[in-house]
């Protein structure tokens, strides 16, 4: 049977990873190509790199995480953060990544989806989207709303309406962030979760809240999610990924547990 | 010496990068003289069979591929090529492809699944092969495809994976085998596989 996913997602700035609540103020909390080689022996399903860094002059430190990162861990890996066209893209997929990430461009630039997608395969664009629950309201029927540039800026479209416009365009794949519930280790956004997760017929990742192993088993159980992402919960030792998936499969969820 | 088939399809790296990784020496090559010097050979690739196979052609890799299987070279395929070693595949209306397997690529189908076919599922073994030595029963594989392997005759199934419909993860015939799962994306125990095949004869 097709095993749910845990993935570890570590936000990379100048080649550090760091962990921030609610998308403000990080501290640098270790090495991604060290923490990586970890989270791969403990058995993790994938990983996320995202490139916060601010100054474009350091962004080609990226690139050598992800070659060090490509060389030890044989399993796939996705990054994000800073990739604006196909001259990016392909400089990480080259690099030795098996997915790319885009989420503000992609909204400031629909087509880059499909030119991606056209150009690597679909199985290559995720599409990330940041999503905040605002209410109902004509522009976002579903009471959710994207917002870019790292939560910062509230774009006035329905956050199904652009998963679905994502999959038409050829995203392989859709990784579905809470703003509300990012940082917070109060469990995933559910109703979002199963909105957009039953929406779309592409895989969708659930982020932003995980804080306990429960709240993967909620996700799972309570929408159509096909992997989960997690951060802080492994970051600060307070769970190893053999611990959740252990909890994940004496509940009756598959997981890949035989590493 | 194993010779990776350079078609301009996508992971050709990690590929190599896997073999890198297990201490074994390769080149990615389209040159017919150093695939005909190899001495085993790897089909992988992402993407689409139509734009595959009208490289392959192009480079006139279709008449190279089907000598060195001839000779009795060992030769692996890896999802994409998993599938265009099959007489055809059903992606944009039917593509011809390499036919050496009998068997046509099939696009899954269903409400109830997600597509593409992406993460780590089970494969079970329908016939015991040299490549899976080693390989215990409860590891799982990347999987990334749309489309996949459904070989005519069943005597070139070697395992059987289930998503939706239970399809072929593994064909072969004599010297000739393909994973539609990503070997060099599977953890050790891809790893497991991409090192018997480097150790492997040939035959079964």
């Amino acid at each position: 049977m097709l095993s749910k996913r845990i993935i570890i997602c570590l936000d990379v700035r100048e080649g550090k990873t760091t962990k921030g609540i609610k998308f403000k103020e990080n501290i640098d909390i270790g090495d991604p190509v060290a923490m990586a080689a970890e989270y791969y022996e403990q058995g993790v399903d994938e990983l996320v790199f995202y490139d916060i860094t601010a100054s474009s002059d350091k962004r080609n430190i990226i690139i050598d995480v992800v070659e060090s990162v490509a060389k030890e861990i044989l399993i796939p890996f996705s990054v994000g953060g800073g990739i604006r066209s196909l001259d990016d893209m392909h400089r990480v997929l080259a690099a030795g990544a098996e997915k790319i990430s885009i989420n503000t461009a992609a909204v400031e630039d629909p087509d880059l989806i499909y030119k991606g997608a056209r150009a690597f395969g679909n199985q290559c664009i995720v599409l990330g989207i940041d999503a905040k629950r605002v209410g109902e309201t004509p522009a976002t029927p579903s009471g959710y709303e994207v917002y870019i540039h790292g939560g910062r800026t509230p774009m006035g479209i329905d956050a199904i309406e652009w998963a679905k416009r994502g999959q038409d365009l050829g995203a392989g794949e859709i990784c579905l962030n809470s703003i509300d519930a990012d940082g917070t280790n109060a469990g995933y956004e559910l109703t979002l979760t199963a909105l957009v997760s039953e929406a779309v017929s592409i895989p969708v990742i659930a982020s932003g809240g995980a804080g306990e192993p429960r709240h993967l088993y909620d996700v799972f159980k309570k929408s159509n999610a096909d992997a989960a992402l997690i951060a802080s919960m492994v970051h600060y030792q307070r769970y190893t990924v053999a611990q959740i998936k252990e909890y994940l499969s004496q509940k009756d969820i598959p997981v890949r547990t035989f590493i | 010496m194993i010779a990776i088939i350079d078609y301009e399809a996508g992971n050709l790296t990690s590929v190599a990068r896997a073999l890198r990784h297990i201490g074994v020496a390769c080149q990615i090559t389209k040159q017919h003289d150093e695939i005909r010097a190899s001495e085993r050979v790897i089909f992988p690739g992402v993407g689409a069979a139509g734009e595959a196979m009208e490289i392959i052609r192009r480079e006139g890799l279709d008449g190279m591929i089907r000598e060195i299987i001839a000779q009795g070279k060992p030769f692996l395929g890896i999802c994409l090529g998993a599938q265009i070693i099959l007489g055809e595949s059903e992606e944009d209306g039917g593509i011809p492809c390499l036919g050496i397997i009998p068997g046509t690529a099939k696009r899954f189908q269903g409400t109830d699944i997600k597509i593409p076919h992406m993460g780590w599922n089970d494969i079970s073994i329908t016939r015991p092969h040299p490549l899976l030595e080693g390989v215990d029963t409860r590891a799982q594989f990347y999987f990334v495809h749309s489309y996949y392997p459904a070989p005519e005759k069943r005597e070139d199934i070697i395992a059987m994976t289930d998503y939706g419909v239970s399809f072929a993860s593994i064909i072969g015939h004599d010297n000739v085998i393909a994973t539609q799962f990503h070997l060099e994306k599977s953890g050790r125990h891809g790893l497991q596989i991409l090192k018997n095949f480097c150790g492997w004869n040939g035959r079964v």
